[in-house]
Formats: C-alpha cells, structure tokens, sequence
C-alpha cells in the first residue's frame, strides 16, 4: 500500500513550558516534502530543537499537530519512532560499546533481523569512514567522529526522515564538510532531511527549503535563493574611484567627488550611497582610496548589482572620475534574518 | 539542489522496509543491551554488590559469636535477613544511580528511548534488568554464606517461598531505585545515598526478627514501614520458621503493594524524565 502524505507536517505547534513568559515554540506550521531537505535556521533558544524534540517524540506539545509520513506523533508515538533516526546535538553514544556494537544494537532496538544489520553495520562503517575503527570504544571518539557515528547509527534502520539537530556545530571545518557531504549523500539516495542550524551557509548551501526560526516563531520559509531574493534593496555594489588627472586643482577633485556622490544618489536604481573612505587630495591617504582624490562608496541597489557596473563607470566618466575597483554584494540569508528581526543571527 | 515545495504530495511507503519488530523483541533487545554490557564485567559487578553484605555476615555471623558476643545461633537468624539486604538494595542501586547518571550526564538512554516501543517499557525493561542483577547477588550469599558460617540454614520445601520473597524483593528494590533516580535530583544524590540508603540498612529487620521488637513498639512501627522488613520476614519464614517471623501472606501482600506503589511512582517520574 502507498500512501500521498508529506514527509513530515505541523501544524500550529505550540509548547509552553510551566512558568515560562512566553512560548518555546508559539504557532509554528510547515511541510517537509519527501527528499527535501529542510532546515530550521535561528539563534540559540529560537525554538529549533524544540520543535525537532516534538518531532522526535521527546518533548511534548502543548497545543497543534505534528506527523511524520503521516502518522500523529503524539498519537503514535510508538510508530513515530520506527519511521524517524535522530541526531541529536549532544554526544549520546553508548560508551560500554564499541563502534560496531553501537550500530548493532541501535538496529536491535529497531528489530533489524540480525544478518541485514550486519551486513549494513558494515556498508555504514565504510561509507563513513569509521571502518577501522570499529572495534573501538566510542569514548576515544574526537567531536567529528562522535558527529559521523551519530549519523551512522541514524540510519541504521533506514528511517524515512532523519532529523540532524545542528549537526556541525563545534566541528573542524574538515569534519564539517564530511558531514555536509554526507547529507547530500542522503539528499541522493532519497532520505528527507530536516535539520537545524545557527550557521546561515549550512542552510544556504544544503538545504532545499529553509524556515527562518527566532522567539518560537516560524518568521519567513522558502528556498534560501527566494528568501535572499525578497531582499531586493540589499544587493549591493562597492566601488572605488579616483578623480581623473584632467581635473588637477585640489578643490576641482573635491568637487568632482561630490558630484559622483550627487549623481549616484540621485539614480533611480540606487536606494542610497554610503561613502565608506574619501581622499580628498588634501595630503592624508583615505584607507582604500588613492592619493590625490578618491573614494569607496557602498550603493544599496534595487537590481542586479553586476547589470549596473557598465552605466555606473560610464556616469564616473562623465563626472570627470573612473572606476577603480568593482565589489559585487548579493544578500545572504544573515541579511534575511536582520530584515526580519532587526537584530544579528549571533 | 532542487527547491521542493510543501504542496508537493510524495509517494512513501505506509511502513519502512526495516524496523517492524513488535514491542517484546524491541523489549528483549534493550534487555539484552544490559545482560551483554553487565556480562562482560561480571566480576567488577560482584565486586560492587556482594562485598558490603559479605563483611556484614562475617563481622556478625562470625566475629561476634566467636567472640561470645552474640549467641551461636544467630548467625542462622542473620543469615536469611543479609541475602534479603543483598537482594533488594542490588535492585536499588542497580536503577537510582545509572539512571541519574543516564538522565543528567551521558544521555546514553536516549537511543532506547527512541526505540519503537512505548516509553514506560523502557522503564519497565530497567526494572527487570536490575531484579535481575539482584537475584545473582542474592543467589551468591550462599555460597558465600557456606564459606564464612560453615553452613547456611536450608530447607528443600523452603524454596517456592523463597524464591518468591527473593524475586518480588529484587523488583520492590528495583522499584524504588527507579522512583529515587528519577526524582531526586542529580546534584542531590549523595544525599540521597546517605539519607535513604543508611536508614533502610538498619530498618529492614536484617539483623533482627520482626516480632522480638514487641518491647521497642516505636521501632517495631518503624520498621513495618520499610518493604525490606517483608523480605527478610519472608526469607526467615522460609529457611528458619522455628524463629518468630511475620505470616508469609503478609510479606507477599506487603512485597506487592509496594511494588505496586513503587513502580507507579518511578515509571511516571521516568516519563517525566525522558519525555520533556
């Protein structure tokens, strides 16, 4: 029998905690598609492991609904669990066992007849490069290696949906890759993903969808480009110039300057021109401009900032100045999360 | 990557390929977690379990009466009421301790937490595992008993009775180790080892029999309020009836309501513990 469900739903999910002021999860709904890969992204106390703990049939909801391929978690908790392998954010590896026995009787719990769990102890031990270290005792184990035998063990009874909470954080950048890869390893092989983090590129770059999270609401959700793209007015485009020899008097460059600076301001394309370093040519070097008259100036543009390097160099030149230097800014999801709460991710 | 949207309806099996066992093999699995972590490490758990109660029965069963201290036949009396000691403090120690640890610390639970089967079997399955450390315990005071005493007091038709007072002693020791080490909190505990473990010794009637406290009535009610005075009551009936001990059916009854007691108590703050 096939059943047409989404891989993981909630709905209006709300936790409150006794004696607490305000909510740790407070209305929160979205889908999770099957294969997709999802992320919750948001400060520390945002709400995330939260929700993920109430996906994992850990923490309980106050109010709303959540499922798993379908089935009401705080119905079926039981069920729940056979459907769903969890990584938790803190080591929970079984220290009286060796590696290889960790998968092993994680995959007992699961019923996993005796000989398929062998066999994939084996083929998981490869994959992720724990291989010969297999009979070793876990509590040896460096934070990466922890992270990777966690991941292992999730997947010991082939779960329909993993659930990664802040998988990389506190790794070495080459421990995080590895982990990153591995999630785009399950992304092929058609496991869905959900999965929090604090590190916006994590959720740039391997997520599919991702819902920004803070004060136990769901803010924005949708794929990272689309979010970044909401944010029209924050592409950005530094440039540097100088004044060109032509207008040698050192009050004509001053002046060509402010007329650069007028002339940007005043494009339609451009919401406003922060002058980030000037040199007027009065002697002392502004900290990226040249000697003699130039500047750096930040535009927040309303279009593609890449379209508008030609008709800027062009408006220098008529100014009497060139173009020096050219820096592209597309907004990231960090930029996203300002918008939306006005303060920084960290 | 592929942006997928939430409309999107996916195909996806009802029940995955892997992981449909029923609850008793999930049960058996988690049980044989614990058999196989224990038994690997069979001496150092002895080691744990069977010194305290083996100088108790040396220095009393043996010292004393050699010494003339107390009489000779003491040591039959003590005998059954240290296997009692043995039995259900096991059970104790085998839940409170690994369960604050488990809870506050490793979080090694976690993983059988999320076995497919319902929680309070995994409470359940604890109590089990730790009733059954303490029958092995409890089971080597013989031998041990033989060594230091020369010989224990024995009787053939004895036996049912013992092992009942023995199994149902091991669970209501189990019980209440899981109803300490899930409510006590983990910063209190050696306080609780030394506020509990030391009164529930020495209240449990090991040492003496139940109905010789007559004349220290206060004691006497004491006493009866500690389910240990039933295991020991209950072994003395089976293996010395000739010393004055409480009716058998009330050491069961008793041995039952306290596990009932006990086990509703621990599971729920179990639950507590493991779902937030």
């Amino acid at each position: 029998m096939a059943v047409t469900v989404p891989a993981v739903e909630v709905h209006q999910l709300v936790k409150r905690y006794p004696k607490r002021p305000v909510n740790a999860v407070d209305g929160v709904t979205f889908a999770v598609a099957t294969g997709e890969v999802f992320g919750l992204l948001g400060p520390n106390g945002a709400g995330k492991t939260t929700t993920v703990g109430i996906l994992t049939t850990r923490v309980r909801s106050t109010e709303g609904t959540a499922t798993v391929v379908g089935v009401d978690i705080a119905a079926h908790p039981v069920a729940a669990r056979r459907l769903i392998g969890v990584v938790p954010q803190r080591n929970n590896l079984d220290r009286s066992l060796s590696v290889r026995q960790n998968l092993l009787f994680h995959a007992a719990y699961h019923g996993v007849p005796t000989a398929e769990r062998t066999l994939r102890a084996a083929e998981l031990l490869d994959q992720f490069g724990l291989a010969d270290r297999a009979e070793d005792k876990v509590d040896t184990f460096s934070g990466g290696q922890a992270q990777r035998l966690m991941v292992a063990r999730a997947l010991m009874h082939a779960p329909a949906v993993i659930f990664l909470d802040e998988p990389t954080t506190g790794l070495d950048p080459a421990a995080r890759l590895f982990v990153w890869d591995r999630i785009r390893d399950l992304q092929q092989s058609g496991v869905t993903v959900v999965l929090t983090t604090h590190d916006m590129d994590e959720a740039a770059t391997l997520t599919d969808r991702v819902g920004i999270m803070d004060s136990g609401r769901l803010l924005a959700l949708d794929t990272p480009a689309a979010l970044t793209r909401g944010l029209a007015g924050r592409f950005t485009l530094e440039i540097g110039t100088v004044v060109d020899d032509a207008h040698g008097a050192q009050g004509a460059r001053g002046g060509v300057l402010d007329d650069v600076t007028d002339a940007l301001a005043g494009w339609p394309d451009v919401d406003r021109v922060e002058t980030i370093a000037q040199s007027r040519g009065s002697g002392h070097q502004a900290a990226s401009g040249p000697e003699g008259g130039g500047m750096r100036l930040r535009l927040y543009v309303t279009q593609e900032p890449a379209a508008m390097v030609a008709p800027v160099a062009e408006l220098l030149r008529r100014c009497g100045a060139r173009l020096t230097d050219v820096h592209l800014g597309t907004p990231t999801l960090e930029d996203v999360f300002i918008d939306l709460t006005g303060r920084a991710l960290r | 990557m592929t942006p997928g949207t939430s409309t999107t309806p996916a195909t996806v099996p009802a029940v995955p390929v892997l992981g449909s066992a029923g609850p008793a093999r999930v049960f058996l699995a988690v049980l044989w977690r614990d058999i196989f972590v224990t038994g690997r490490e069979l001496g150092v758990f002895l080691a744990q379990v069977v010194l305290q109660p083996l100088f108790l029965l040396f220095v009393f069963g043996k010292v004393l009466t050699e010494l003339g201290y107390a009489r000779a036949d003491y040591a039959e009396l003590l005998f059954p009421g240290i296997v009692a000691l043995t039995a259900t403090l096991t059970g104790l120690q085998s839940t409170a301790l690994p369960l604050v640890i488990d809870f506050s610390f490793t979080k090694e639970i976690e993983d059988r937490l999320l076995a497919p089967m319902s929680t309070a079997l995994v409470a359940a399955e604890k109590v089990l595992f730790a009733a059954i450390r303490a029958l092995i315990a409890a089971a080597v005071m013989f031998p041990i008993g033989v060594w230091i005493l020369g010989s224990v007091p024995w009787r053939a038709d004895a036996m049912p009775l013992a092992v009942a007072v023995l199994v149902l002693g091991s669970l209501v020791g189990a019980a209440i180790g899981l109803t300490l080490g899930t409510l006590v909190p983990a910063n209190r505990i050696n306080i609780m080892f030394a506020v509990i473990l030391t009164p529930l010794l020495f209240t449990g009637c090991c040492q003496y029999p139940w109905p010789s406290l007559a004349h220290l009535r206060w004691f006497q009610v004491v006493t009866a309020l500690n389910p240990l005075t039933y295991v020991s009551e209950g072994l003395r009936a089976a293996m010395v009836p000739s010393v004055p001990h409480i009716r058998p059916v009330i050491c069961l009854l008793a041995l039952l309501v306290s596990l009932a007691v006990f086990g509703t108590v621990g599971i729920r703050g179990f639950l507590r513990r493991a779902i937030d």
